[in-house]
């Protein structure tokens, strides 16, 4: 078999691509359900009114939505670079300990400053955390050639050891008991509900500002220019005369910045000081959501609800009917694959012939 | 310094090191088979976790020990035909293929493991592989049959790769895939081949975790040792002599970690510790980056007739 590139992609081949992989994704599941000994149709039923059903169901799906929609845009804008930025795992946690060694309570800085500066100040020490973690990388790659997939990965096993050491001696909680956890964030800086009687907070808000504001600046600005033409070709963007070394280091800014808030918005929406299991892998579920979304910033916010929504519904779904919460990694990560094949079927066609 | 010297004159410790190096060993030929030909294989941490939840399951339901292998092999087998599929036949993104692999096998094996094993609090354990005591070499004979299994692989995919037909044809489409098909040989039966046999290694090296190493099947067993291949095997130049070196020094780091923490002679946080093997795996990254012979067709997918 060969693949032939298309000239044109019919508007059929458009909506048939999405639809085959939906229903792909739900044939292998359905198998998976069966194989645990539930019933198909009621599983799903659940699922999505978990996910989506109820006002409440929708507060605790936006509510995960938000930090996938930080990391979901962080691998975003570097993929668009071909910068494969697979750290935004340890990025959000050194972006979480930064919150804290700002905002924090006592053994924090505890500076007495009014919260409309420490605020400001704390999302840009947790941004410039997470944007420096990536920078070694990204040095890396544009001056020695090291792949960056590698060094990222490794660099998360890296933080998570620092975060639990520092979760033990410097930034340990020594009120609390139980689980490590750092010292909490100052009652001033916690965002505030945006719907009340739920976990929703303000933060959603300044996650679609930020889907927003990276979809202006890859769209309309000259940064966003060369961030596109060294994703598309570096050479020929070097040799246009795009400084291919310097958009590196500045998505890695961006892209690890943004990896850097989702930490601290979680921190300060959410959970209020940084434990080891605050995030469950969003940073990885946030390289799938770029790839869903094709890497457009606003393709990410959908596809953060809808991997949110499968999430929480799941876990709704496991309370009721046993099928294990896993379920849903699987539907993600069979989604991930259809979408990506359904795609490239949009663009090339099939021959079979020699 | 006497403690480091104490733990390096212990048989015990070389032991452990050779334990250690095995799953490393097995995992960075694997790395190395896929790559060569020009293929980069990201499913290695997922293929890994499949491999070690599907050995051991077919041990636990009554298969011999090696038949457990076989499993994990077949496991690792059919993953790598998806990631050939989608690399080779479909040339999608590289990356983002291992990275969905790596996502779908683990979530599987978990989910799997869930649904076999629904209300359980201890994991259930099988017999795991016995030592080769039989064996009269001092160090080796203290390992299970996995392990000389890994090692005897070394010089033979070395002969493979480098005096053999089909190892041209390997080397040949991850250089110049051009001009492999100018001469006959096909680059996309030889790549899925090489991405086949790589991921059955990489089934091989997780079952060793659950059929050798341990007797049972953890959540997060694998913890990252398939992303240390994937660096290994740069820092091994893509050789499989140097594959067993590199592994060989990792596994000495680590090991020299865990008994300096267990002697009380740490001095620093064991976090710090358990840091060294992923910081030497950078290093060794930057070490090389220099000299680093990449195959030069790595991560290009390649299309027949596009340029």
């Amino acid at each position: 078999m060969r693949l032939e590139k298309r000239t044109t992609t019919s508007r059929l081949a458009m909506v048939l691509a999405p639809a085959g992989a939906v229903a792909f994704t739900l044939a292998i599941s359905s198998l998976l359900v069966l194989w645990a000994g539930a019933p198909v149709s009621r599983t799903y039923a659940l699922l999505l009114q978990g996910g989506f059903g109820s006002v409440f169901a929708l507060s605790e799906t936006f509510t995960r939505a938000i930090p996938l929609i930080f990391t979901g845009l962080a691998a975003a804008v570097a993929f668009r670079a071909r910068l494969f930025n697979i750290g935004a795992e340890g990025q959000l946690y050194a972006g979480a300990l930064a919150a804290v060694a700002v905002g924090g309570l006592h053994g924090g800085t505890g500076w007495e400053i009014s919260p409309w500066v420490l605020m400001p100040l704390m999302l840009l020490a947790a941004a410039l955390a997470g944007a420096l973690l990536l920078l070694g990388p990204a040095l890396l790659k544009a001056r020695l050639g090291v792949d960056e997939v590698v060094t990222t990965l490794l660099m998360n096993f890296i933080v998570l050891l620092g975060v639990s050491w520092l979760l033990d001696g410097a930034m340990k909680d020594p009120t609390a008991l139980g689980w490590p956890q750092s010292v909490a964030l100052q009652d001033a800086l916690q965002l505030d509900k945006l719907v009340a009687q739920t976990r929703v907070h303000t933060g959603l808000l300044l996650a679609l500002a930020c889907a927003l504001g990276l979809w202006v600046l890859l769209k309309f600005t000259v940064l966003g220019f060369d961030i596109r033409a060294v994703g598309a070709n570096a050479k020929a963007a070097e040799f246009a005369g795009v400084g291919v070394t310097r958009t590196t280091v500045l998505v890695a800014l961006l892209s690890g910045g943004l990896a850097g808030l989702a930490g601290a918005i979680e921190v300060a929406g959410r959970t209020a000081y940084v434990t080891l299991d605050m995030s469950p892998g969003y940073g990885y579920t946030g390289i799938v959501i770029a790839m869903l979304a094709a890497t457009h910033p606003l393709g990410v916010v959908l596809a953060s609800v809808f991997v949110a929504g499968v999430l929480v519904g799941a876990d709704t779904m496991s309370r009721a009917l046993g099928v294990p919460t896993y379920i849903a990694d699987v539907i993600v990560a069979t989604s991930l694959i259809a979408v990506l094949v359904a795609t490239l079927l949009t663009q090339y066609r099939v021959r079979w012939a020699k | 310094m006497t403690d480091v010297w104490d733990i390096l004159a212990n048989p015990a410790f070389w032991v452990a090191v050779l334990r250690i190096a095995t799953p490393l060993l097995l995992g960075t030929l694997g790395v190395l088979l896929c790559e060569r030909s020009g293929v980069l294989n990201l499913g290695i941490e997922g293929i890994m976790v499949a491999g070690a939840f599907t050995g051991w399951l077919a041990v636990y339901q009554g298969l011999p020990l090696w038949g457990g292998v076989a499993v994990a092999a077949l496991t690792g087998a059919v993953l790598g035909l998806l990631h050939a599929f989608l690399t080779v036949a479909l040339a999608l993104s590289q990356h983002v293929s291992g990275l969905g692999i790596t996502l779908l096998a683990t979530s599987l094996s978990y989910y799997g493991y869930r649904v076999s094993f629904p209300k359980v609090n201890t994991p259930p354990t099988i017999t795991p592989f016995a030592e080769m005591l039989w064996l009269p070499i001092p160090i080796l004979g203290q390992q299970t049959p996995l392990t000389l299994l890994a090692l005897l692989l070394v010089p033979l995919i070395g002969y493979g790769l480098y005096r053999t037909p089909a190892g041209l044809a390997l080397r040949m489409v991850g250089e110049n895939p051009q001009a492999a098909e100018g001469q006959g040989v096909s680059v996309a039966v030889t790549r899925t081949s090489a991405i086949v046999a790589g991921s059955a290694l990489m089934g091989v090296a997780g079952s060793f975790l659950t059929l050798s190493a341990f007797n049972a099947f953890f959540f997060n067993m694998v913890n990252g040792r398939g992303w240390i291949c994937v660096a290994l095997v740069v820092f091994a130049s893509w050789r499989p002599g140097k594959a067993l070196l590199g592994a060989l020094l990792f596994a000495f780091f680590d090991a020299l970690q865990l008994r300096l923490q267990q002697s009380g002679a740490a001095v620093l946080p064991y976090q710090l510790y358990l840091m060294l093997p992923y910081l030497l795996s950078i290093l060794a990254l930057v070490a090389v980056a220099r000299n680093a012979a990449y195959p030069q067709a790595l991560m290009k997918p390649y299309r027949k007739g596009e340029r």
